[in-house]
């Protein structure tokens, strides 16, 4: 028989932020229901997602604050330094840690692990329930509340919707919510590898012709590759034999890790930049790539997710605690103000770098070689970008700083 | 009998023919609908009581911190509030009354205005929240004998005539022990410009002519009027508006335009 349950939040996509974002407000003392289509059990699978994310220091704050990080024990790789090196060129750009004094610049952590410790932290906090598979068939919202109809009859009735359903969101569909979009002819290619000698914590990205090449640091002698190549070739990328495919990643790398194995499968990706027009609506927010997919240039998808996850949980919190209603259109507005600058601001980056170094144009090689020099040379704009990748830039959640609410 | 009014009265709308109401007579569809709509404008944070609403977060943030530290509640609890009896005076239409219950206090709400009651029962019985509003004033509940725990007693001192009597009806309602946590207005050049050529005139926040200047009191009038009325007050804790933001923030010096005050009662 079809019940109704209430709940302070819904939220629509048990994702990486989706689960982050209902572990922080339940953490918090709010009452979460998290509803997600896909096989929890599944999503851990390596086959499901053989991705891994650079987390950046700020993210690591999240993730302690709310209690996930002490599930990733002996899973998280310190990224030491970051070099970044310009194709055929010697110049170079090196970010080190010890530059900025504390701790690594990010981590980087397999997907699904960060999957397993999400949802066995979602486990210990009897305020939130994890209903998936599940799917949401009808979504009404007004001045007083929003309410959910699942597939198989129930609904779920929330002061609040998050729609944290990546870039296909439904949530964000439903309201009508139009999305700004553009291609970049590029796809990335994601894969792991295994390989001789040890990466010491180093993360390096490459300005090839094609796009960036990074190689970043996982746990033990491997490591995962974003290969960012043209459209047009993806096809044949991914078509290669296993042989094959393992001698052009080996050209792309160099020598400097000793003999390389491809480790797993590999997944494409094609790069796309979109924007919602807006992040809220009536009793409705969005989060993460429901709001905003950025080029993964800069590995910093997630931790823009994580981010507006951040700034989220301290809006709402603080609401709650005064007592206020915390769907209403002062308390979303807050969220959104604080987000839409940020993100704007970090695609806009993102964007012109990858216009900059996806080419081969002499004079613009020449200019960005010599740009990197530069940057390399003085160390208050390099302070800038370390800061950049560490994810400390900006007028930053207090759960991103390392403080609690 | 003090006479007083809310700031949160909407004396821009019309007024409604309500006096079958109280006596608690049938209810009329039309004046029900009528209600449903000025609530609707109360609760719009776009709507004529945008003000309030900007200063709602920080007024009600200034109450929990006085309640934590009064009751020793926690500070983060989303519940603290649990078994403490809250009177609101002056609630209108309800955006102080609502968040208290919400945190778990047993809240009464009280209005001068027949209207704001009414439109305040229909919101919060939309919300499911369980609020005691009466039509009546605070002298008339302590009459009754009524006590609480907690009075909260925001943005009422500056409307009223005889501000002793009015104060000595206030300590009557607060049990022994207990607070009374109060805003307004200081008299100073600075709340002039703002609350009366700014708020009134300029920004058009407030009807004009709905504050007299000369009947602000200083922190240091109130703290004697509360004294002489039986309570202990506590230092002021200012409420300052960044014109630029729109945004009100809690100050323990700035105190020049609006401000608060705790007072325990003896």
């Amino acid at each position: 028989m079809p019940h109704d349950q209430t709940t302070d939040i819904a939220i629509l996509g048990g994702g990486l932020a989706g689960l982050a974002a209902g572990i922080g407000l339940a953490a918090h003392g709010l009452d979460v229901t998290v509803i997600d289509r896909g096989e929890p059990g599944d999503q851990t699978l390596e086959s499901f997602d053989g991705r891994s994310s650079a987390i950046a220091y700020a993210s690591c704050n999240l993730l302690k604050a709310i209690g996930v990080w002490e599930h990733l024990e002996g899973r998280h790789q310190p990224i030491r330094e970051i070099r970044v090196s310009d194709g055929p060129s010697l110049m170079h750009l090196h970010f080190d840690h010890r530059d900025l004094g504390a701790g690594p610049l990010g981590e980087m952590v397999e997907n699904r692990h960060m999957r397993l410790a999400l949802h066995a932290r979602a486990k210990e906090l009897p305020n939130l329930r994890h209903l998936a598979p599940a799917s949401v068939t009808e979504i009404e919202r007004d001045a007083v509340a929003a309410r959910l109809t699942l597939a198989d009859g129930n609904t779920i009735t929330a002061w609040l919707l998050l729609g944290i359903d990546g870039r296909a969101s439904q949530a964000r569909r439903d309201a009508g919510i139009t999305v700004t979009e553009w291609g970049y002819d590029q796809v990335g290619i994601v894969c792991s590898i295994e390989h001789e000698l040890p990466h010491g914590g180093v993360a390096h990205e490459r300005f090839l012709p094609s796009g960036p090449f990074a190689i970043l640091p996982l746990t033990g002698n491997r490591s995962s590759l974003v290969w960012t190549e043209k459209q047009h070739l993806a096809d044949t990328v991914m078509g290669l034999s296993p042989r094959a495919f393992e001698a052009e990643v080996q050209r792309r790398c160099g020598d400097f890790l000793g003999k390389v194995k491809v480790i797993g499968g590999r997944w494409c990706y094609p790069l796309t930049l979109q924007f919602a027009d807006r992040y809220t609506d009536t009793r409705l927010a969005l989060v993460g790539d429901a709001a905003h997919g950025i080029h993964p240039i800069a590995g910093q998808g997630l931790n823009m997710g994580l981010r507006d996850v951040a700034a989220l949980i301290e809006v709402i919190v603080e609401a709650a605690r005064a007592g206020l209603d915390i769907g209403s259109g002062a308390v979303l507005d807050r969220y959104a103000r604080w987000r839409e600058f940020d993100n704007v601001t970090l695609m806009g980056v993102t964007d012109v770098l990858n216009r900059l170094f996806s080419n081969d144009i002499a004079p613009v090689r020449i200019a960005r070689d010599l740009g990197l020099a530069v940057v390399d040379r003085i160390p208050p704009l390099k302070n800038f970008f370390m800061a950049h990748a560490r994810g400390t830039v900006g007028t930053l959640p207090k759960l991103l700083s390392g403080d609690r609410l | 009998m003090s006479k007083k009014m809310s700031t949160e009265n909407n004396s821009g709308s019309k007024q409604a023919t309500t006096g079958r109401m109280a006596e608690g007579v049938t209810v009329n569809e039309d004046e029900v609908a009528f209600f449903a709509r000025i609530a609707d404008q109360w609760w719009d944070e776009n709507g004529p009581f945008r003000p309030l609403h900007l200063l709602n977060p920080t007024r009600l943030a200034y109450i929990r911190a006085a309640i934590n530290a009064h009751t020793g509640t926690s500070e983060t609890s989303l519940k603290p509030f649990e078994g403490i009896r809250i009177l609101d005076i002056g609630c209108g239409g309800g955006l102080l009354s609502e968040p208290l219950c919400r945190l778990g206090a047993s809240v009464t709400g009280v209005d001068a205005s027949e209207r704001n009651i009414e439109v305040a029962k229909i919101h919060a019985t939309r919300m499911g929240l369980t609020i005691d509003y009466r039509n009546t004033t605070a002298e008339a509940l302590a009459e009754a004998g009524e006590q609480f725990d907690v009075v909260v007693n925001m943005e009422v001192v500056e409307h009223v005539a005889d501000v002793p009597a009015y104060l000595a009806a206030c300590r009557a309602l607060v049990k022994p022990g207990g607070l009374m946590l109060m805003s307004t207005l200081n008299r100073t050049a600075r709340s002039f410009i703002f609350a009366i050529v700014g708020a009134e005139y300029v920004l058009r926040w407030l009807p004009i002519g709905a504050h007299d200047w000369n009947k602000f009191l200083t922190p240091r009038e109130l703290a004697d009027a509360l004294k002489t009325a039986g309570f202990t007050p506590e230092a002021p804790t200012g409420f300052v508006f960044n014109p630029l933001t729109g945004n009100w923030k809690l100050s323990d010096r700035d105190v020049a335009v609006n401000y608060a005050m705790g007072a325990v009662a003896a």
